[in-house]
């Protein structure tokens, strides 16, 4: 298939490219290596949008970090992603802390962080009840706040796929050549032919810019992992607002923040490893974890824990080798026309997201690509019950127009076989476990799914027709049911 | 749907003997209803195939679906309400209950009295935060058992087994018995929390070996299980450095634990014991909120359903008694505790002008491994009786049932002591 442009890589970046392109009349490809979009460092960060106060003034970071916070309560809106702005607390514990708050003050004003300001230890307290009685200030960001960073790439890709964008996943790209003009993309099985390809690639973006024969990429990119503790729901409180402690050269530490749905998230850990693909857990790492965030809130119960996770995001780190001072690295590759990086995306990436696309659009442009607007234009993505979150009168109409909503198939997180249906149904559908719990939620909750997932496992066997021990957890040989049909 | 004098959450063997019972005392069968989430009736009893339930209640060994279809026959041939597939959202201290199922909508529905029947729930990876990857083939043992008993497939072939729960132990020779290959089980604890018959019977006769205070801390494989490392725990239960062996195996199961489902409970602001994690109780299965009954596992975990049953009809009479006015007036409540190696104590409550009578019974546990000690009962510092008792595990759920001496004291009192001396 012939295409105008090729993203390779469904994270939240190339998920927001595909997304900003979605209002143009440009035919699009996004290649995705693994089973599901939102797969790498965008399914397991922090959660966080950030502000914008941490990053250099004049660097880009701090440009697209400040417009994608500005942006997205109304990205959240159009896309049906629940978006909480609760603000963010850095918090000092010393004189030398505080110094440091008013550094990243100045910073903040400068990038053109709104309302920023220092509040003192007793407004901290109201604020935030449950703080270390040991913090004395903190810098308050009333424009942070937090969302679901799959959540938002899912409906991010489900609005492209709507309006014409064609996801291949389960495409590793092993080569990319090109020919008459056009890149040639394949995974050794089938190709696609793109006029224009951008880098999206995350952990492997150097090795994807290597790939489409860039010769000396100017940045390496450090895989680093981070690791999490996520907390049932009943420990929800425990924090108002994102919880920092002051940041070091390992990044912004260990922070303390609620979760859109109602959880509470510890983490996360920094350490830079080998294999970019390695997501396990440590217990030196979980340690950390709980250890800053008693820092912050003494009382915090890591004993209701009910899931622990990693992320690995791609760290970049240019000539001079100081990762404390890498900027994101969008840039139009001087040496492959055609071929747009955007590499290097560490955090803030979640907040900077709809910049990025945006940015990336313009650059497209200014590479040639011509952008007229698309006459059948739909915003949003198809309408998303989560029966959890309505009233009673209108679960009455959901299930009088469909009994399937009527069936609680996750108790912990009450979702319905009406939800998990229309997962498998919807665009970029559900085809593992993960995927549907991604979706709607399923097997989040405290019981770690073992009520759920054989139903889930028997409908999603269901509604593909496939047999049981065919269904996985998370594509390729994660299946559920090793030893077959008796 | 119009109201109901009795709304029973959990058509398990707790919800359908509470049923029976509220109707024997006189509650007409479709002023009954019995809601449960699955899809039939008779709650984990139905991929319990294994035999050994009803020893008490029956005088002989049935398998789990047996033993529910003997109260589930006596529910349908009274006619007594009941609906499947129906998941209860809420229930408030008024009492009144909101639930959805796919025949019904909506309903919101006010009872006379609740009894909540909802079971437990297994423990699982998460809440034991073990490090490693996030493969398939972890599964806890109940979800495992669903796999193999209800839904006929084997979720592996090489098993090791992280705790010995029951249904941990029944699960590695039930996973045996289909073929697979159980490696051993990892007890964290130097003694087990199953029963000792099950020890006998599913690891001892199938050459499974168990491994006293080791645990399991780390997970390998990036799609399925590859394997898992174990590790000898000290006395502090962390695992001793050194110790640690890679296991290849393809399938985790944990059976760590089981935590009374009160998620509605707590949302009603029905108080809870941090020791059982259910409801406090008074002699009558009575919550904090009056006319809110709780039995069964939702209450404190069983080992034996036939105790299930019998704390059912209690609860059920209660509800009934509650509905119908004839309800022991509520006089002094007395609190019960544990002490001295009695972890906890079931009633936390009783009522002094109530119903106490020799059938009254307090159930507990004990925290550890004892032997020759007395289990001795007191009130206000009084010893009222002891029992000798050779042998004292936690898995085991020991009783007593009250004297007339320990009434009579109980009608004058206000705490009562179970401690080991």
């Amino acid at each position: 298939m012939n295409y105008d442009v090729c993203i390779i890589g469904a994270g939240i970046t190339g998920a927001m490219t595909a997304r900003k392109l979605a209002a143009y009349d440009v035919s699009v490809a996004v290649l995705e290596a693994a089973g599901d979009v939102a797969m790498g460092a965008t399914k397991a960060n922090s959660a966080i949008v950030h502000a914008g106060f941490d990053a250099e003034e004049g660097t880009l970071k701090a440009r697209l970090n400040v417009a994608g916070c500005a942006m997205m309560p109304t990205e959240c809106a159009e896309l049906d992603v629940p978006y909480d702005n609760c603000g963010s607390l850095v918090c000092a514990y010393s004189e030398e802390e505080i110094r440091h708050l008013e550094k990243l003050l100045a910073r903040g004003i400068a990038n053109g962080v709104p309302e920023l300001r220092i509040v003192g230890g007793e407004e901290l307290r109201r604020m935030e009840p449950k703080i270390s009685p040991d913090a004395v200030a903190a810098l308050w960001a009333p424009t942070a706040g937090i969302v679901c960073p799959y959540e938002l790439c899912i409906a991010a890709c489900e609005h492209a796929a709507i309006n014409g964008a064609q996801f291949y996943l389960n495409f590793p790209v092993v080569s990319i050549v090109k020919e008459d003009g056009l890149f040639v993309v394949s995974d050794g099985k089938q190709v696609v032919r793109a006029r224009y390809l951008v880098n999206a690639c995350g952990v492997h973006s150097a090795e994807m810019a290597q790939l489409a024969g860039e010769e000396n990429f100017p940045i390496r990119i450090i895989p680093r992992r981070g690791e999490y503790m996520l907390l049932d729901r009943a420990e929800g409180d425990t924090a108002e607002h994102v919880l920092f402690s002051c940041p070091s050269a390992n990044g912004k530490g260990i922070l303390v923040s609620p979760t859109v749905d109602g959880n509470l998230i510890l983490g996360p850990t920094a350490a830079a490893i080998d294999d970019p693909d390695d997501t396990a857990t440590t217990e030196a790492g979980l340690s950390l974890v709980q250890t800053g965030a008693r820092h912050l809130v003494p009382g915090v119960n890591t004993r209701a824990v009910i899931t622990q996770f990693s992320g690995v995001r791609p760290t970049p780190v240019g000539a001079d080798g100081d990762i404390t001072k890498s900027d994101f690295y969008i840039h139009v590759s001087e040496q492959i026309p055609g071929l747009l990086h955007l590499a290097g995306i560490e955090s803030p990436g979640l907040a900077s997201s709809p910049a990025v696309g945006e940015y990336a659009v313009e650059l497209l442009s200014g590479m040639g690509l011509k952008l007229d607007k698309k006459e059948n234009y739909m915003t949003g993505r198809p309408e998303k019950i989560r029966f959890r979150e309505l009233t009673d009168e209108e679960r009455s109409a959901v299930i009088a127009k469909n009994p399937l909503y009527g069936k609680i198939i996750c108790r912990c997180e009450t979702v319905t076989e009406g939800e998990i249906v229309d997962a498998i149904h919807r665009p970029i559908g559900a085809r593992d476990l993960d995927m549907v719990k991604r979706r709607t939620r399923a097997g989040m909750g405290r019981c770690g799914s073992g009520f759920c997932s054989p139903r889930t496992v028997e409908i999603l066997a269901r509604e593909l027709g496939v047999p049981m021990d065919e269904i996985t957890k998370c594509g390729g040989g994660s299946v559920i049911l090793n030893g077959g049909k008796k | 749907m119009e109201n109901k004098k009795i709304i029973i959450i959990g058509g398990g063997p707790a919800g359908l003997a509470a049923a029976i019972e509220a109707n024997n005392a006189g509650i007409a069968p479709d002023d009954i209803l019995i809601l449960e989430r699955d899809r039939e009736l008779g709650g984990i009893l139905n991929q319990c195939i294994h035999a050994g339930f009803g020893l008490h209640m029956f005088g002989e060994e049935l398998t789990g679906p047996e033993y529910a279809g003997r109260f589930i026959d006596i529910v349908k041939e009274r006619s007594i309400g009941y609906l499947c597939d129906a998941m209860v959202l809420s229930v408030t201290a008024d009492r009144e209950v909101t639930f959805v199922s796919p025949t019904e909508g909506f309903c919101r529905v006010k009872a006379g009295a609740i009894v909540l029947a909802m079971g437990c729930r297994e423990r699982t990876r998460g809440a034991l935060n073990i490090a490693g990857t996030r493969p398939a083939g972890i599964y806890s043992a109940g979800t495992a058992q669903r796999y193999v008993n209800i839904d006929g497939y084997l979720p592996g072939k090489r098993v090791v087994i992280l705790g010995s729960g029951d249904i941990g132990l029944i699960m590695a020779r039930r996973m045996t018995l289909e073929g697979a290959k159980v490696l051993r089980v990892c007890e964290l604890m130097p003694y087990s929390g199953g029963l000792p018959r099950n020890i006998a019977q599913c690891l001892d006769d199938f050459d499974i070996p168990l491994y006293l205070s080791h645990t399991v801390t780390g997970i390998h494989g990036k799609e399925r299980l590859e394997g898992v490392t174990v590790a000898k725990v000290g006395d502090d239960r962390r695992p001793i450095p050194g110790t640690e062996a890679d296991i290849e195996c393809d399938t985790l199961l944990l059976s760590v634990g089981l935590l009374p489902e009160n998620e509605l409970s707590r949302e009603a602001g029905i108080v809870l014991d941090s020791i059982t994690g259910g409801a406090q109780v008074d002699e009558t299965m009575q919550t904090s909120i009056p006319g809110i009954f709780a039995c069964g596992n939702v209450l404190h975990v069983h080992d034996l359903v036939d105790f299930v049953t019998k704390e059912a009809y209690r609860a059920g009479a209660s509800a009934a008694a509650y509905v119908t006015g004839d309800a022991a007036p509520v006089g002094d409540v007395l609190t019960t505790e544990g002490k001295n190696g009695v972890r906890y104590v079931m009633p936390q409550k009783l009522n002094a002008q109530g119903n106490l009578t020799t059938e009254t019974t307090l159930f507990f546990r004990v925290d550890n491994i004892y032997r020759d000690r007395a289990v001795v009962l007191s009130v206000d510092g009084r010893e009222i009786f002891r029992r000798k008792k050779r042998f004292l595990e936690p898995g085991q759920m020991e009783s007593f049932a009250l004297t007339e001496d320990a009434i009579a004291a109980i009608r004058g009192g206000k705490t009562v002591t179970v401690a080991l001396d």
